[in-house]
C-alpha cells in the first residue's frame, strides 16, 4: 500500500512542516499521518531530507512552520521548551543509522540508563526489562560486551533494545539495513514485524525499496522537501 | 701585547644595598660596600672590575664552575665553603641577630624563648643553620626564606615570631620598615670573605694581601664607613688578622645556647654520612611535595571542569569571563601569582603558606586543565549526545552520565602529563618559604657545597613519585581505551 491515506487514529501528525537549513530548504510542507500499529517507510533519493524528518519528529532540528504531533504531544516551530521535548521523547524512541551506542557502557547498560535515570524505574526491574529485550533479540548472550565489541548486526539489536526499554509509542527508524547482509535483513524485517505486531507504531526512513515493499504497510515517498 | 683580562666578581645586585645593588640614578651600574670591595682588589691586581649578576643561593657553583674570579655578595664564611672553595681571609664581621615584633621584645630575648614559635631567615646562610640547629635544641620552627625583605614583612604580619639575620640586613630593614625591634644580643658572630675557586689559590693569595693592605690604610674602614655599617668589631678584626691570628668562621654567643662542632660539620662528611643525615628531611620534603601536588592537582581538575562546563553549556557572559580567567592565568607567570597571593594580598587575606601554595598552584593549573576538559567535551560525538537527549535524558544527565565520562577518558593522558609537571612545579612554592623537596635539596647541596649527591637524590625521589604516577595513567588510559572507539 503505497500514498498518504489518511489514518482513522493517528499517533504521529506531521502538518506542513518546513525546515531551512542555511540556505537550502531542507522541508518544505511535509505532512503525513502515522496510524497505530503502522510500519510506515518513508523513501527518497539521497539528501531529500528523510533523516530530517526523523530528527525533527524526535526534537533535534528546530523547523520554521508547522507542527509535529506525537502521542498528543506537539512541537511547534521555533526553539522547543524542554518541559515539551521531555514530555515527546516519552513517546518516542530513535534508533540512529550507526546506532550511536554508548560507548563507555557495557549493552546492559545502554539499555538500562534510560528507564533509571529518565524514567526514575528501579535498577533490578531496569536490569529484568532489559535482559528480557535483550534475549527476545537474540542478544542476551553480549549484555557485557561493549559498543566496540559487537557486531553491527549485534549493535543494531541493543540499539533497538534501547529505544524500547522505555516503552515508547512510536519507534523511528533511520536507514536499518544500510550494513546488514540479506540474512539479517530477513532477520530484522520479521523483527520489526514482530513488533508491528504487538501494537507498536514504526516509521522507517530507508532507500532500501525491497525492505519496504516487503515489511511497511505503508511507503510514503520524499521528493524535494515535500511526502506524497 | 695582550690585554689585561677584566677582574670578574660576582655577587647578586638583588640582595640590595649596602651589600650590591643596581644605583637608583643608573640603573647599568651597581654600587654597595662589596662593589667597592671588588674595584679596591681590581686595582691592587691592576685589573679591571666586571661585574657577573649571579643570584645568591649559586655564588658557591658558579665561581666553582669559572663563572667569575671571585664571588663578593655577603658570602659567609664556613667550614663548608672552606673545603670546597679557597676564601679570602674575612673583610667584614657581622653579628647574627634576633629581630623581633615591637610588642614582643622582653617576651623573645633568645631563641630559647621562641620555643614552639616560627623563625625566619634567608635559606643557605649561617642563620639559617642555626636555626636548623635551633629546632632540635630550642623546638622553634625554621622558616626559609628566598629573599631577606619577606622575612621582616611576615614578621610585621605575625606569619612569622622573629627573623635571624645579619645585622647588617636587620639594620636596614628596621629604617624602612616600622613594626619590628632588634634584639641587642648577638646569636652568632660570623664573617664576609671573597670566594675563589679552589684552584685560583694563588689569585686569593694576592687578593688577601691587597685586603690586609687595604686593612692597614684604612681603606676597608673608609668603604665601611661611607655605607654605614662601620663598627668597632671591625676594628678588632683586623688588628687580628694583621697581627696573624687565624679568625674561627662563625662564633656562637653563650645565650645561643647551641655548640659550634655540629653546626659546621656538614663540608667534611662522607656521601653516606651525608646520606643518612639528610635523607628523613628529603623524604619529609617529599612527602610535602607529594601532598601539595595531590591537593592541588585535585582542586585544579575540579575548578578545571567547572569552568570548561561553564564554557561549553554557559551563556555569553559566564563564557567572557572564564575565557578571561583562563587567559589571564595562562598569560601570567605562576611565580607572580603566587606572589600576589601570599603577599600582594596579605593586608586584606592572610594565607598561610601551605594554603597559599596549594591555592596558587590550583587556581594556575585549573585554566590548563579546563583548556583539556573543554576540548575533551567538544570532542565527545554529537551522536552520542543526541542519542541520550532522544531517550529522555535531561542535559544535566546527558553532561554527567554520557559527556562527562567520556570526555574523561579524551583528557586521562594530557591530565597525567600536567599532574606530572605539577608536581615539578610545586618546586615553585618554596617562595612561599614552603619546605618541598626541590628547596630542601638546595639546601643540602649549600651545605654540602655539592650539588652530586643531593641532585641524585633528589632526582630519585621525583621519578620515585612520577613513575607510579605515569604507570597508573597507562594502565587507566589502556583499560578506558578498550571502551572507547
Amino acid at each position: 500500500m503505497e500514498g498518504a491515506d489518511a489514518v482513522t487514529t493517528p499517533v504521529l501528525q506531521l502538518h506542513d512542516v518546513r525546515l531551512q537549513r542555511g540556505p537550502r530548504q531542507v522541508l518544505r510542507g511535509a505532512s503525513f499521518d502515522v496510524g497505530q500499529g503502522e510500519l510506515v517507510a518513508v523513501m527518497g533519493p539521497s539528501g531529500s531530507g528523510k533523516t530530517t524528518i526523523l530528527r525533527a519528529i524526535a526534537g533535534l532540528e528546530v523547523f520554521q512552520d508547522g507542527r509535529v504531533t506525537v502521542g498528543g504531544v506537539s512541537l511547534t516551530a521555533g526553539d522547543h521548551d524542554s518541559a515539551t521535548l521531555h514530555a515527546l521523547r516519552r513517546q518516542i524512541g530513535l534508533v540512529f543509522q550507526f546506532h550511536c551506542l554508548f560507548e563507555h557502557v557495557s549493552a546492559l547498560e545502554n539499555v538500562c540508563l534510560a528507564p533509571v535515570h529518565a524514567h526514575g524505574v528501579r535498577r533490578d526491574e531496569a536490569e529484568r526489562h532489559a535482559h528480557e529485550l535483550l534475549k527476545a533479540f537474540g542478544v542476551d548472550h553480549r549484555v557485557a560486551a561493549l559498543p566496540r565489541e559487537l557486531s553491527g548486526g549485534e549493535a543494531q539489536r541493543v540499539a533497538i533494545a534501547r529505544a524500547l526499554a522505555v516503552n515508547p509509542r512510536v519507534l523511528l527508524m533511520d536507514e536499518p539495513t544500510t550494513a546488514l547482509d540479506q540474512e539479517r535483513r530477513g532477520e530484522l524485517g520479521a523483527l520489526l514485524r514482530n513488533l508491528v505486531g504487538q501494537g507498536r507504531t514504526l516509521l522507517v526512513v530507508t532507500h532500501d525499496e525491497e525492505f519496504a515493499r516487503t515489511y511497511a504497510t505503508r511507503t510514503l515517498r520524499l521528493s524535494d522537501g515535500r511526502v506524497s | 701585547m695582550a690585554q689585561t683580562p677584566a677582574f670578574r666578581w660576582a655577587g647578586d645586585a638583588e640582595g640590595g644595598a649596602p651589600f650590591v645593588e643596581a644605583d637608583p640614578s643608573q640603573p647599568d651600574t651597581v654600587v654597595g660596600f662589596d662593589v667597592e670591595v671588588a674595584g679596591l682588589l681590581a686595582r691592587g691586581l691592576g685589573r679591571e672590575p666586571q661585574f657577573v649578576q649571579i643570584t645568591f643561593s649559586s655564588i658557591d657553583q658558579s665561581i666553582a664552575r669559572g663563572d667569575a674570579d671571585v664571588g663578593l655578595s655577603g658570602v659567609e664564611d664556613t667550614m663548608t665553603r672552606r673545603a670546597a672553595l679557597a676564601l679570602t681571609i674575612p673583610y667584614y664581621e657581622f653579628r647574627e641577630v634576633l629581630s623581633v615584633r615591637a610588642s614582643d621584645t622582653t617576651r623573645f630575648r633568645t631563641l630559647a624563648d621562641l620555643r614552639g614559635h616560627r623563625v625566619a631567615t634567608l635559606s643557605g646562610t649561617i642563620a639559617y643553620d642555626l636555626l636548623l640547629r635551633a629546632e632540635g635544641v630550642h623546638g622553634i620552627e625554621a622558616v626559609s626564606y628566598e629573599d631577606d625583605v619577606h622575612p621582616y614583612s611576615d614578621l610585621v604580619l605575625g606569619r612569622v615570631d622573629a627573623v635571624l639575620l645579619d645585622h647588617v640586613l636587620a639594620e636596614r630593614r628596621v629604617r624602612t620598615l616600622p613594626g619590628f625591634a632588634i634584639q641587642p644580643e648577638a646569636v652568632a658572630v660570623g664573617h664576609y670573605v671573597g670566594a675563589l675557586a679552589l684552584a685560583h689559590g694563588g689569585l686569593r693569595d694576592t687578593c688577601n694581601d691587597i685586603l690586609r693592605a687595604a686593612m692597614r690604610d684604612g681603606s676597608l674602614e673608609r668603604i665601611f664607613r661611607k655605607w654605614g655599617v662601620w663598627s668597632g668589631d671591625q676594628a678588632r678584626l683586623y688588628a687580628r688578622l694583621l697581627a696573624g691570628e687565624s679568625i674561627p668562621p662563625v662564633s656562637l654567643s653563650r645565650t645561643s645556647g647551641m655548640k659550634e662542632d655540629a653546626l659546621e660539620s656538614a663540608g667534611t662528611i662522607s656521601p653516606r654520612q651525608a646520606t643518612e643525615r639528610y635523607l628523613p628531611s628529603l623524604l619529609r620534603a617529599s612527602g610535602i611535595t607529594l601532598v601539595l601536588s595531590c591537593l592541588s592537582m585535585a582542586l585544579a581538575v575540579a575548578v578545571g571542569i567547572g569552568i570548561a562546563t561553564g564554557r561549553v553549556y554557559g551563556g555569553r557572559a559566564m563564557r567572557t569571563a572564564l575565557i578571561a580567567y583562563v587567559e589571564l592565568m595562562r598569560g601570567t607567570p605562576i611565580l607572580l601569582q603566587l606572589f600576589v597571593l601570599y603577599y600582594g594580598i596579605a593586608e586584606a587575606i592572610r594565607l598561610p603558606a601551605f594554603a597559599a601554595a596549594l591555592l596558587g598552584l590550583a587556581l594556575n593549573y585549573a585554566a590548563y586543565e579546563s583548556e583539556i576538559y573543554r576540548a575533551a567535551l567538544e570532542a565527545v560525538p554529537q551522536g552520542q549526545l543526541e542519542a541520550a537527549r532522544t531517550l529522555g535524558l535531561s542535559e544535566r544527565q546527558v553532561l554527567m552520565l554520557i559527556r562527562g565520562p567520556q570526555a574523561l577518558r579524551l583528557a586521562l593522558a594530557p591530565m597525567t602529563n600536567d599532574f606530572i609537571a605539577l608536581l615539578k612545579d610545586s618546586s615553585l612554592v618554596s617562595v612561599l618559604t614552603v619546605m618541598e623537596l626541590t628547596k630542601q635539596t638546595q639546601i643540602f647541596a649549600t651545605n654540602l657545597g655539592s650539588w652530586v649527591l643531593p641532585g641524585g637524590l633528589c632526582a630519585a625521589l621525583y621519578l620515585a613519585m612520577s613513575l607510579p604516577l605515569a604507570a597508573l595513567a597507562r594502565r587507566l588510559e589502556r583499560r578506558w581505551k578498550a571502551q572507547t572507539p
